[in-house]
């Protein structure tokens, strides 16, 4: 049902995802390098500070930092922009009867986007690290399938609450600290005490990183568990974003 | 003679709007309020029970002083807002043009928000392609299509506004306070237009506080007062003429 009306308001879509690029990049051919090169900056900080106590025990530490920041920046990035989507395009809303989620969906195509130009550089750097290129790397569409759901979901929960409280930014940044520092971007897990193996394994955001280090790092396709696991989450937090939208959806206009 | 079709039809709408603390608080201090009982809201009727019925080709003037409840009575008209009771049954496309200028985006040019809003009044690219060089032409904006449009001045906007939602052919037009901005020359051509698309059979709902417009266009006239119907009829001259009594006759 939800898609059957995404293609009936296609053009308007367009439009927005046109929009959103250009406000996003201000019409420069630069804008875009921009956003690529932060990740890159942060990695190399990462490495130059974290190589020498986690470097030696871990095989191509360079892509398994980079496997985390890939994932974690696109999840932050995600839920940032998509926090405030709702509310910027008030104006557009409380004026004309379209579908709201389309604002989201539209700002997150331009991260989704942004993350594509990203993985080519970590592919490149996969490529320098050394690391063996196997078949078992088509995988990847998976998890970046289910962490896209899972990011819709956050960011329609995050977007919905952003017009009750404009001070959830606040909070919001405190849980991605939380959530950068537990998600063993720069750390190994394996020599923890087994009631922080839980905390990480219900952490989605870290599942993905899992999956992904688990496929270019080991070469080896994750297990079935690991694939619900994912699915799971994605699933849990679209719905949640679902139902945020659909039981607030005439209340938000009196709100901004 | 057949009976015209009822393009659009109100029944008991009555619209509930919440107002009080709960807007710009954030979430500490909604928290605080809860645990020590401060928080009010206060719940606004902005209209109440209104009922009115306009059929193909009818012009309907919506009068009434500022708070009167029209504009919310539109935002329910348009689909922005439900009824907290009573039905709206609309048949047909609507284009709504609500408080000129809003849903622009100032940073895009003239033409990008042409299409953006074309876009968001559901029409397709391929009728926006073909139709965007007569909404340049009308609102006489060709020089300053690739500007910003934050650079342009308030009544070139509504100018572009005006264009955009009247050209694209709606079979119901709604146009909030759009004649009263634009200069002389232009309100005059937005004037015949708009005769020209009612004469095309679009049905159109004026909300305006110029009783003259009302006089000269509309044949049906809807007076609210503090959200209340005071009359729905199509003697537009006697219920111009009771209006202008009522406000003639109000403390100032």
């Amino acid at each position: 049902m939800m898609f059957g009306r995404l293609k009936q308001h296609q053009f308007l879509f367009e439009e927005l995802v046109k929009r959103d690029f250009k406000k996003k990049y201000k019409r420069t051919i630069l804008g875009m390098g921009w956003s690529m090169l932060a990740p890159l900056l942060m990695l190399l900080v990462m490495k130059i500070v974290f190589e020498q106590f986690f470097g030696r025990t871990v095989n191509h530490y360079t892509t398994y930092l980079f496997c985390g920041l890939l994932t974690f920046n696109w999840f932050s990035e995600s839920t940032n922009s998509g926090m405030r989507s709702l509310f910027t395009n008030a104006g557009i809303f409380s004026k004309v009867n379209v579908p709201k989620y389309l604002f989201l969906f539209s700002v997150n195509i331009q991260v989704l986007i942004n993350f594509a130009l990203t993985l080519l550089v970590f592919f490149a750097f996969c490529a320098i690290d050394g690391v063996p290129f196997t078949w078992r790397f088509a995988c990847l569409v998976y998890p970046i399938s289910t962490m896209l759901l899972f990011n819709l979901g956050i960011g329609m929960v995050l977007s919905a609450l952003f017009i009750f409280f404009r001070d959830i930014d606040y909070l919001w940044t405190v849980a991605l600290q939380l959530v950068m520092y537990g998600s063993a971007v720069f750390y190994t897990v394996d020599k923890m005490p087994s009631n922080m193996q839980l905390a990480f394994a219900l952490n989605p955001v870290y599942r993905h990183i899992a999956y992904i280090r688990e496929v270019v790092l080991a070469g080896s396709v994750p297990s079935l568990e690991a694939h619900l696991t994912l699915a799971g989450f994605a699933l849990a937090a679209f719905l949640a974003g679902a139902f945020m939208y659909k039981h607030y959806n005439t209340r938000f206009l009196y709100y901004v | 003679m057949s009976s015209p079709k009822v393009m659009l039809s109100c029944r008991n709408v009555s619209i509930r709007y919440q107002v009080g603390d709960f807007k710009n608080i954030g979430l500490k201090e909604w928290v605080m309020r809860r645990l020590t009982g401060r928080y009010k809201v206060v719940d606004f009727w902005a209209d109440r029970d209104v009922s009115f019925e306009i059929c193909e080709g009818d012009m309907l003037g919506i009068i009434g002083t500022n708070g009167a409840g029209k504009s919310t009575l539109l935002k329910a008209v348009a689909g922005i807002m439900e009824p907290t009771r009573g039905r709206v049954a609309r048949c047909g496309k609507i284009s709504a043009l609500l408080e000129l200028g809003s849903g622009f985006d100032g940073d895009l040019t003239v033409k990008e928000n042409a299409y953006l809003r074309g876009a968001m009044l559901g029409y397709t690219r391929a009728f926006m392609d073909k139709t965007y060089p007569y909404i340049i032409d009308f609102s006489e904006l060709k020089d300053f299509e690739d500007r910003p449009f934050k650079q342009l001045s308030s009544g070139m906007k509504s100018r572009l506004a005006f264009a955009i939602a009247s050209l694209v052919k709606p079979e119901i037009l709604i146009l909030d306070e759009v004649l009263a901005v634009g200069d002389g020359a232009f309100r005059a051509k937005s004037e015949a237009k708009m005769r020209e698309i009612i004469k095309g059979g679009a049905t159109t709902i004026l909300v305006t506080h110029s009783i003259g417009q009302v006089r000269a266009m509309c044949n049906k006239v809807l007076w609210l007062d503090k959200g209340r119907q005071v009359e729905f009829t199509d003697d537009v001259n006697g219920c111009c003429n009771r209006y202008e009594a009522f406000l003639a006759g109000r403390p100032k």
